[in-house]
């Protein structure tokens, strides 16, 4: 059988919402070979899944959820999707790029000595080869590859159109783990939630401040050691995260934000952060240097906020206003409120 | 022993970067730095290095012009720095570029640990670090903010992982491939004399066949690059008192129907 693997990412039972986006471009790839999606899901609540992929459009699942994958650790998940290759030969292996995604396939490529093509935002078939185009040098340039023979390939959050319901029906099939929970050498000690987080790379709004947070116009409390911590990290508290809130959107922020400790580095969006492109990003008090240019310049709708004219973001924004965070931002979270009935 | 990380240059952060007219891609004269990423790697790895009592090697996979960030890994403080080329290695194909990691690995003999930096600032695909510890049949650690433990006698390392949505407390079997993130410590500034020592080294160049490879095949082709298209975006700027301006950008923004 020949057809078009897809992996369902999971989490705590449920589907990652951009793994249905993964399956959206698997889709796309299967009418361009006229071949089959299979859906391939890991883990807790992995039937349930599968069944929910079968009902966007896959023609089969194949599922376990022995106790040896519950959560996802790389040695089991890659030993398994890889004898599932070796017996089905896909033409092509599809996951969204977060860092299991990315981590899996190319494990498994290289188990069966195939192509990898990470990272892709658009997805193609060039006699019979399967094409990619990706953002390289930091989103720079674009780079076409394309692979000889199956290709693994993982599609970058947000870039292509989740599979809707279409109320399909296909089977879905029980497969047994590779690995005895004997053999997996890399055990789970603990984890630790980081509470609160939202994943930047899911969310649809983002609204980011950078190093001019600082300039609150409340005071420290006396005695405080460093005062523009305090100042940074009170205005993310008061006035980005309501905003971000009333907009049901995630908190990011520049490195010189991070750096200076306003905000933990989870928040960081740009070259050597997160790689963000939602339907909308308010950069409040961010210069808008190359490096975070980077990180977010795929953004549909840029809005800009800064207190200086000629701050370079501005140059990539569809809408700017020029004045101070603490004056704007109160304002438009409260016209939010009252206009999105919140 | 030998504590192995890999780098190699990447243009500067803040260079233009564009695809000329020959199809190439060019960073006008800026400079080369070494990867970002790598500083931390690189640091992690002499200090790795140090507390086993071992050496330290640093090694590129391309062209000469990956020499500079070997130089600055010497003048760091690395103890052996080596380079891969050869005409038949395409480095951009990860599976080609772990092939021959993992052959340079192998062949330093007596190698545990192999540490990478989280990526590239360049390519960012990270694919190639799973793939080399995949070839070398080794543990894979990626993500790692926190060396725990390090036991090479009883074969075992326990690190922290940053993981979406949180921390995690790992344990596993050596020999060991890690990615490690940026707070894993701190990258110390190569030294007067180690500047002057890394000029005068002369980096051993290992072709496929010194690795005991041959009949690689790339798997995955870059057929061209191509610059970004055109992005129109048209600026507007609101103006007026706070809530004026907050009522015209809600107006827009119901109006582009991203709320
Ligand atoms: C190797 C490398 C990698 C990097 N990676 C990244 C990266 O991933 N992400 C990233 O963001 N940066 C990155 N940088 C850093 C980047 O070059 C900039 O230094 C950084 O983005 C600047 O952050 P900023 O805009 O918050 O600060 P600044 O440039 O200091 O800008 C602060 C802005 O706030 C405005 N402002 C001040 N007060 C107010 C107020 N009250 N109201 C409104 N506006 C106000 C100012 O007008 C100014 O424009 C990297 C740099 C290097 C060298
Ligand atoms: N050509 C290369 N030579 C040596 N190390 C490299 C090379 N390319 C990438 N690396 C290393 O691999 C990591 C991931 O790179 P990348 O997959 O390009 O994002 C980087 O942090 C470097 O440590």
């Amino acid at each position: 059988m020949s057809a078009i693997f897809v992996w369902i990412e999971t989490a705590d039972g449920a589907a990652r919402p951009t793994s249905w986006e993964a399956l959206g471009a698997a889709n796309g790839l299967a009418t361009g070979l006229s071949l089959p999606v299979v859906a391939v899901v890991f883990g807790k609540g992995a039937a349930a899944v599968g069944q929910q992929a079968v009902a966007r459009g896959a023609s089969k699942a194949l599922v376990s959820e022995d106790a040896s994958l519950e959560t996802y650790r790389l040695e089991p998940y890659a030993a398994l999707l890889t004898a599932l290759v070796k017996e089905h030969a896909p033409r092509a292996v599809v996951a969204v790029a977060t860092s299991a995604g990315r981590e899996l396939l190319a494990a498994s490529a290289a188990d069966t000595d195939s192509a990898m093509l990470s990272d892709a935002i658009e997805l193609g078939v060039d006699g019979g080869a399967v094409t990619a185009v990706r953002p390289v040098y930091a989103g720079k340039v674009l780079s076409d590859a394309a692979a000889d023979g199956a290709a693994f390939v993982t599609v970058r959050g947000r870039a292509f159109q989740a599979a809707a319901e279409s109320g399909g029906a296909g089977e879905v099939v029980t497969v047994s783990p590779v690995l005895a929970e004997g053999d997996v050498k890399v055990k789970v000690e603990s984890f630790e939630a980081e509470v609160g987080t939202v994943n930047l790379g899911d969310a649809a709004i983002i609204v980011s401040a950078g190093r001019g947070i600082a300039n609150n116009p409340k005071e420290a409390p006396a005695g405080t050691e460093k005062a523009d911590v305090w100042k940074a990290q009170d205005g993310f508290e008061t006035v980005i995260k309501p905003l971000a809130d009333v907009l049901g959107g995630a908190v990011g922020a520049s490195r010189a934000a991070v750096d200076a400790g306003y905000i933990g580095y989870a928040h960081q969006v740009g070259q050597t952060g997160k790689n963000v492109a939602p339907d909308l990003y308010i950069a409040v008090a961010i210069s808008g240097a190359i490096q975070h240019q980077a990180g977010m310049r795929n953004s549909k709708v840029i809005v800009a906020i800064n207190k200086d004219g000629d701050a370079p973001i501005f140059k990539l924004a569809r809408y700017g206003i020029v004045g101070d965070v603490y004056k704007i931002l109160p304002a438009l979270t409260a016209e939010l409120k009252k206009r999105l009935g919140k | 022993m030998h504590i192995v990380t890999f780098t190699r240059s990447t243009p500067d952060t803040a260079a233009k970067v564009e695809v000329g007219a020959d199809g190439a891609v060019t960073w006008g004269g800026a400079a080369t730095v070494v990867n970002p990423w790598d500083e931390y790697s690189l640091e992690e790895a002499i200090l790795q290095a140090g507390k086993a009592g071992g050496k330290s090697a640093v090694i590129a996979v391309g062209a000469a012009m990956h020499d500079d960030a070997l130089k600055h890994a010497l003048a760091m403080g690395l103890d052996e720095a080596y380079r891969i080329e050869d005409p038949a290695l395409d480095a951009t194909d990860s599976l080609s570029y772990a092939t021959a990691a993992a052959a340079a690995v192998n062949k330093l003999g007596d190698a545990k640990l192999v540490v990478f930096g989280k990526e590239s600032v360049d390519v960012g695909s990270d694919s190639h670090i799973v793939q080399t510890a995949r070839k070398l049949g080794w543990t894979m650690l990626s993500y790692v903010s926190k060396i725990l433990e390090v036991d090479y006698a009883a074969g075992t390392i326990k690190v922290e992982r940053l993981v979406e949505g949180g921390k995690q407390v790992v344990s596993a079997a050596l020999p060991a491939v890690i990615s490690v993130m940026k707070d894993i410590n701190e990258p110390r500034y190569p030294s007067f004399m180690g500047i002057r020592k890394a000029a005068k080294a002369v980096i051993p160049v290992w072709s496929l066949a010194d690795l005991g490879v041959s009949g690689l095949v790339g798997k995955a082709r870059v057929v061209r690059f191509k610059n970004l298209p055109a992005k129109n975006v048209e600026l507007e700027m609101l103006t007026g008192e706070p809530e004026e301006v907050a009522a015209k950008l809600v107006d827009k923004l119901l109006s582009e129907k991203v709320l």
